[in-house]
């Protein structure tokens, strides 16, 4: 082969791997880690913040970290890692070369460069605005034109995976249909060029306000597009953390996709319909008519909900016949208690699964309705809710997959296998606490983004009733011990880089 | 595999199971979607559906002589207003506090509007749960009938700036 000096074979999958590439997935991956460690740490101490009995930082460093924390995970940790998978999905996995190497290299210095000026005005106190930077309340110049260089390094990144597929096809590497990961991280990709778009429509103006050029821009307007990329963005997360179940679920325990036609088809209902539900954020503004609520949250959202409904059944259902097809056919259930509990991509997956339905994926349907909406907007709901989905549910896909594509990338064996295979259980247990916790204290009204919940220095006094307490108590102690589960995952990580024994 | 390229024909039909399961899904999403604009229609609680721009300068103004016109008293530098039934009632969110205090009386009727002078704020009624999203330039306008007497206390609950944490308001319901 033409391109044969720069390629190596794996050992373990026997898939070809293309050097260039096997780099630039590495680099990608450990940033995402960094950036992990970084809000895990503001994570940690906002935390502590809002548990009244300990109420750790003053008001202006709490609500810095917070914008830090929003940033670091949402943004960093999560898309560092996706442009990972996606070259994976796209070179690795279609033994394919990557398109256009240096090209992805900028990619990634842009992000970097973005990411690491967001975080030091942010740090610098020139931009306490919260991830949503609501106008007219103003970050410094320097904060808008980090997250728009990050989102041209990502949009580059998604330029690199579509080339590679281009390539990846013109050259024969692979034969028939792609995989049905790389067609699940397409579908991220597809949607992140649709998210990134709507990112640069709303943070290029915002930018030229900062510096004056711009005089005013309308915060309904502002609300709108913004949420056309801050809500889409989280939809990249479920095709790409839908695309790693599959993943998880082929490499523990070798399942097969029953129907590929529907779980393909699911994918394009993302595609098609995720994306106008981001205006479920606007129910309660006084800026859109009913009719346009009413018809942007409901068909169109349903739409989406019906492929997140196929792939909850088609992905169990695969991990179950290829269970059944190594004879654990006994009961019902033989297959599911006799499952790779010890492997962590397996508890991981059925963790992230759960979480992700029961959780995120529930209340996420049941808030979205014009009538609940009134009674969850802003509250600590919404926090708990996209904690179910973003942490639960992404995050740990993404730390299970990552288990796998360290050890098959950068040829090292993992260090600390033990400690991996609790770590979903860690982790998944206190992201249920504190998701669950969140959920109930906001029912009962405690708000979201809020330093001091017993209103100690407020014009008038107010306090929740009692009970709110002791859920925010349960989050607390949930949050501390999902920040254990993922230091034990960075540990792990860091650890099979530095010191991972080289495999043959 | 899930990580390698299916078989050459792969669009085959489906299970029975899997068409079961689907059909119930679809149903499902159907029913979601008929329930959506019927519990606009039947429902007795919705956003606000008149969306309207108002320059903050005109809404204070507007405020201002809502205020003047039906002061009834002052709490911690707060005017106090007793308005009329049926009557336009204003209250301005700005950074940080929530003008005037109102006192309603049960069983009338309010066209209530709500705008900020400067940052977005939440309006969160306590121990209701009712959020409204408040926008300078914009009046998120409500047609509100008071139900309970009692003292309810607005929390904000949209992050503007370091006090956001202070800004708490009352409507009084008589």
């Amino acid at each position: 082969m033409e391109y044969g000096k720069d390629f190596r074979t794996c050992s373990v999958t026997g898939l070809k791997v293309h050097l260039p590439a096997q780099n630039l997935i590495t680099i990608n991956a450990v940033t995402s880690v960094v950036f992990l460690l970084v809000g895990g740490l503001m994570a940690l101490l906002i935390l502590l913040t809002r548990w009244p009995a300990v109420h750790l930082l003053p008001a202006d460093l709490f609500y810095r970290f917070l914008t830090l924390h929003a940033i670091a995970m949402l943004v960093a940790w999560i898309i560092f890692f996706e442009i990972a998978g996606l070259y994976f999905g796209a070179a690795v996995l279609l033994n394919s070369r990557l398109a256009a190497p240096k090209t992805a290299w900028l990619a990634y210095l842009l992000m970097l460069g973005g990411a690491a000026m967001v975080a030091v005005e942010i740090l610098r106190g020139r931009a306490d605005v919260m991830f949503t930077s609501y106008v007219p309340l103003q970050a410094s110049p320097a904060y808008y034109l980090g997250v728009i260089l990050f989102a041209v390094g990502a949009l580059i990144g998604c330029g690199v995976f579509f080339g590679t597929i281009v390539i990846a096809r013109s050259e024969k590497t692979y034969t028939g249909s792609i995989p049905l990961v790389t067609f699940g991280l397409m579908a991220a990709a597809i949607i992140a060029v649709f998210t990134l778009a709507c990112g640069a429509i709303i943070y290029i103006p915002t930018f030229l306000w900062s510096i004056g050029i711009i005089s005013h821009i309308d915060p309904g307007i502002y609300r709108l597009v913004f949420w056309g990329f801050g809500h889409a963005s989280q939809q990249i997360n479920v095709c790409a953390m839908v695309a790693c179940w599959y993943l998880l679920g082929a490499l523990t325990v070798g399942a097969k996709p029953l129907n590929e036609k529907i779980c393909r088809s699911a994918f394009v209902l993302y595609i098609l319909f995720i994306n106008l539900a981001s205006e479920h954020h606007l129910l309660t503004d006084p800026t859109l008519s009913s009719a346009h609520k009413v018809a942007n949250t409901s068909y169109f959202m349903y739409a989406a909900v019906l492929a997140s409904l196929i792939h909850a059944m088609a992905i169990p259902a695969a991990v179950e016949v290829a269970q059944r097809k190594k004879g654990f056919t006994r009961g019902l259930f033989e297959w599911l208690v006799k499952a790779p509990w010890k492997e962590p991509g397996f508890s991981a997956l059925i963790f992230s699964l759960l979480m992700f339905g029961f959780l995120g994926g529930i209340t996420g349907v049941v808030i979205g309705t014009e009538q609940i909406s009134i009674r969850a907007h802003n509250t600590w709901m919404i926090t708990g809710h996209f904690h179910g989905t973003v942490v639960g549910g992404t995050t740990l896909a993404f730390m299970g997959t990552a288990y796998y594509l360290i050890p098959l990338i950068t040829r090292k064996q993992l260090v600390g296998k033990s400690l991996a295979s609790i770590q979903p259980f860690v982790f998944g247990i206190g992201i249920t606490l504190l998701s669950v916790g969140m959920m109930t204290a906001g029912t009962l009204g405690v708000p979201r983004r809020h330093w001091d919940i017993t209103f100690a220095d407020s014009l008038f006094p107010f306090s929740f009733d009692p009970s709110v307490l002791m859920f925010v108590s349960l989050a607390a102690v949930g949050g501390i011990l999902a920040a254990v589960g993922g230091a034990m995952f960075v540990g792990v990580s860091v650890s099979t880089l530095l010191f991972g024994k080289k495999m043959a | 595999m899930a990580i390698t390229s299916p078989e050459r024909v792969w669009w085959k039909p489906a299970d029975k199971q899997e068409k079961t399961w689907i059909t119930i899904a679809i149903i499902w999403c159907v029913i979601l979607t008929i329930m959506m604009p019927l519990m606009h229609i039947i429902g007795k609680q919705n956003p606000s559906s008149e969306p309207l721009k108002i320059s903050p300068m005109n809404f204070g103004k507007l405020a201002n002589e809502f205020i003047d016109k039906y002061k009834v008293g002052e709490e911690q530098g707060i005017p106090v207003v007793h308005p009329p039934e049926g009557s336009d009632v204003y209250l301005v969110g700005k950074m940080w506090s929530w003008s005037p205090i109102l006192e309603l009386e049960a069983g009338k009727r309010y066209k209530l509007h709500i705008s900020s002078m400067d940052l977005m704020h939440g309006f969160s009624l306590q121990p209701l749960v009712t959020n409204f999203q408040i926008l300078p330039g914009h009046d998120n306008i409500l047609n509100i009938t008071p139900t309970t007497p009692g003292v309810y206390h607005i929390i904000c609950n949209e992050f503007c700036g370091i006090g956001h944490h202070t800004m708490v308001g009352k409507i009084i319901v008589k």
